[in-house]
């Protein structure tokens, strides 16, 4: 088993971790839906990366061609990068709601706001 | 003709009257739309479980494609009656929420409102209803999207960091669900949930298998808000306007157990993948931390919307505690819970909302003397509060007995014996309650309001007669469940 065979797979839970990781480690709200939008295009790879075969076409039959790739997961994919940019939209929209709210986008001084008002 | 395309019509009839009411922009007519709207699936759903009881399991080929290939519309006694709960939950919350948004939001953003709140439905019945592994993280999404809306309108700034808090959780727990439904897709090649059971069933068990499960489980109980994963759930129920926490109370969570139950039991029921993994031990203790510790918690608030939000928290444990069980009493008691726990959450919301109407935030020391003003909503939320302690006569003593029955069936009388003790810290937040709303002076604040007005009255107070009717009479609820659990358990064999 060569470790560059499966790249992609690599790539893709590098991707996870590092989305991940930015969500719970970083306090700015813009920077958190940077890393949750890195964590989903993960999956994106996860999905495409199996149905591709390298050589292969789309599965459209014509002369010389006799490798297709699964398109299924192609098309899953597109119906989630959808999901993916409008949770994103909403999720900046919310931002920019708190920063009218409150005047800050940081996480800790949010919280310390909330903590006086009590 | 329309009969045949009951299914098909169920989510669709939400999803358009959703874009309706946006174009319309009236409050008042996009509030017609919705009310219209959510009868109609209230009528659908009731429909489609007389069909599924009287002559089983209907299968409805979107656009004509046959599954495995085309998406299954698949509903058996289990799905069938969590949409009849959530259809009905949301029909009876529309007239009710004409005057509390009045007072909550500015009117010019009702339908804006209404949109949200009839797509949140359609995600709603949408994840119910469907048998494609794909469509249920589709709809997943449109519901919770339209629920962080619902949440995000709430009166207080802090409704907007909830929200917010939310979405990252609820993303996160969607994207685990896609990872897993995509996994599970490499190893059977197919997405039609049926069709996948026979497929793992007969494969050997491989380790994607067991990764897949462990994402499906850990993004589903983010959604349902199971014990460490519950953070999310109590800001957002108690900031959110009091028609969003009430709709939300009773049937978002409900829907991830009912998705929790589905994969569990048909997915992975016959895989043979539960022999060598302490699952259910780890459901079960998950389930217990949740009945103890959120129980505990909620005794310390003293937002009520929050005490209770807490109080969900700990009414989920017994759920995911029947389905760890795993036996018939279990699952019955799990299921039949699920409907209890929203008719109870539900009463006690709706009245919390006409609080908040005559008197304002329902925090505990504003509460004093209730009962001398507002009579009815007062007696009402007893009840559910009894109802949620599990008091002989109310709903929540049904799903309770099924419970301690399934313990005891095990031979684990400890965790009967832990079931009833942790019913007792519920008599704990509910007694703070119900002494500061009978034996307080009114405070001058209190003095001053009225009884609610009856367009609220009148759907709180049929949720709560639905938790004293099917306290007494339990046929209806306990037998469908018991043919829920009876189906699920034999295609596990």
């Amino acid at each position: 088993m060569n470790i560059a065979d499966f790249i992609n797979y690599w790539i893709a839970m590098f991707l996870l971790v590092t989305g991940i990781y930015i969500v719970i480690a970083r306090g700015n709200l813009v920077k958190k839906l940077v890393g949750l939008s890195i964590f989903q295009t993960s999956v994106y790879l996860i999905y495409i990366s199996p149905s591709k075969i390298i050589g292969a076409t789309a599965p459209i039959r014509a002369p010389g061609f006799t490798d297709y790739s699964n398109p299924l997961p192609h098309v899953l994919i597109l119906t989630a990068i959808v999901v993916g940019v409008a949770t994103i939209a909403l999720g900046l929209a919310l931002v920019v709601r708190i920063h009218e709210a409150y005047g800050t986008i940081e996480e800790d001084e949010i919280h310390e706001q909330d903590q006086d008002a009590t | 003709m329309i009969e045949s395309n009951l299914p098909a019509l169920q989510v669709v009839l939400p999803l358009i009257a959703a874009p309706l009411c946006l174009l319309l922009r009236r409050s008042t007519l996009a509030w017609l739309v919705a009310w219209s709207a959510s009868w109609s699936a209230a009528a659908i759903s009731i429909a489609i479980l007389l069909k599924v009881l009287s002559s089983g399991t209907i299968s409805y080929a979107f656009g004509g494609w046959a599954p495995p290939w085309g998406i299954e519309y698949r509903v058996d006694p289990l799905n069938g009656f969590v949409l009849v709960l959530v259809s009905v939950v949301a029909a009876l919350i529309v007239p009710y929420a004409r005057r509390s948004l009045l007072a909550e939001i500015r009117s010019r953003q009702h339908y804006l409102f209404w949109t949200a709140y009839l797509l949140c439905l359609t995600g709603l019945l949408g994840v119910t209803i469907t048998g494609d592994a794909f469509n249920v993280f589709v709809f997943l999404e449109i519901s919770s999207l339209a629920t962080y809306i619902l949440i995000a309108y709430g009166q207080d700034r802090r409704a907007l960091v909830a929200s917010y808090q939310y979405l990252i959780m609820g993303t996160i727990g969607a994207t685990f669900i896609v990872i897993g439904v995509g996994l599970l897709y490499l190893m059977t090649g197919t997405l039609n949930l049926a069709d996948m059971a026979q497929r793992i069933a007969q494969m050997p068990l491989v380790r994607p298998e067991l990764a897949a499960l462990a994402f499906l489980t850990v993004g589903i109980s983010l959604k349902l808000a199971l014990f460490p994963l519950h953070l999310w759930l109590p800001n957002a129920y108690a900031y959110a306007p009091s028609v969003s926490t009430a709709f939300l109370a009773a049937t978002a969570t409900k829907v991830a157990v009912y998705l929790l139950i589905r994969f569990m039991y048909t997915v992975f029921g016959q895989s043979g993948i539960f022999d060598n993994l302490p699952f259910e031990e780890m459901l079960i203790a998950l389930s217990l931390a949740a009945m103890f510790l959120a129980s505990i918690v909620a005794v310390f608030q003293d937002d009520v919307k929050r005490m209770f939000a807490y109080s969900s928290v700990a009414q989920i444990g017994y759920m995911t505690l029947g389905i760890g069980l795993a036996n018939a009493s279990g699952l019955t008691g799990a299921i039949v819970h699920l409907f209890n726990h929203a008719v109870a959450k539900g009463a006690i919301f709706l009245l919390l909302g006409c609080v908040a109407l005559c008197v304002g935030q329902p925090v505990i020391s504003k509460m004093s003397g209730l009962a001398k003003r507002m009579p009815l909503t007062a007696a009402g939320l007893v009840v559910g509060g009894l109802s949620l302690i599990g008091i002989p006569g109310t709903v929540g003593f049904v799903s309770k007995w099924y419970l301690v029955m399934a313990a005891v069936e095990k031979g684990w009388w400890w965790l009967a014996g832990l079931v009833v003790i942790s019913s007792l810290l519920a008599v704990v937040y509910v007694w703070r309650l119900i002494e500061v709303c009978y034996f307080r002076e009114p405070s001058q604040k209190m003095s001053e309001a009225k009884e609610a007005p009856l367009s609220m009255l009148i759907p709180a107070w049929v949720f709560v007669f639905a938790c004293i009717y099917f306290g007494l009479d339990t046929s209806t609820t306990v037998g469908t469940a018991a043919i829920a659990a009876q189906s699920l358990l034999e295609s596990m064999q």
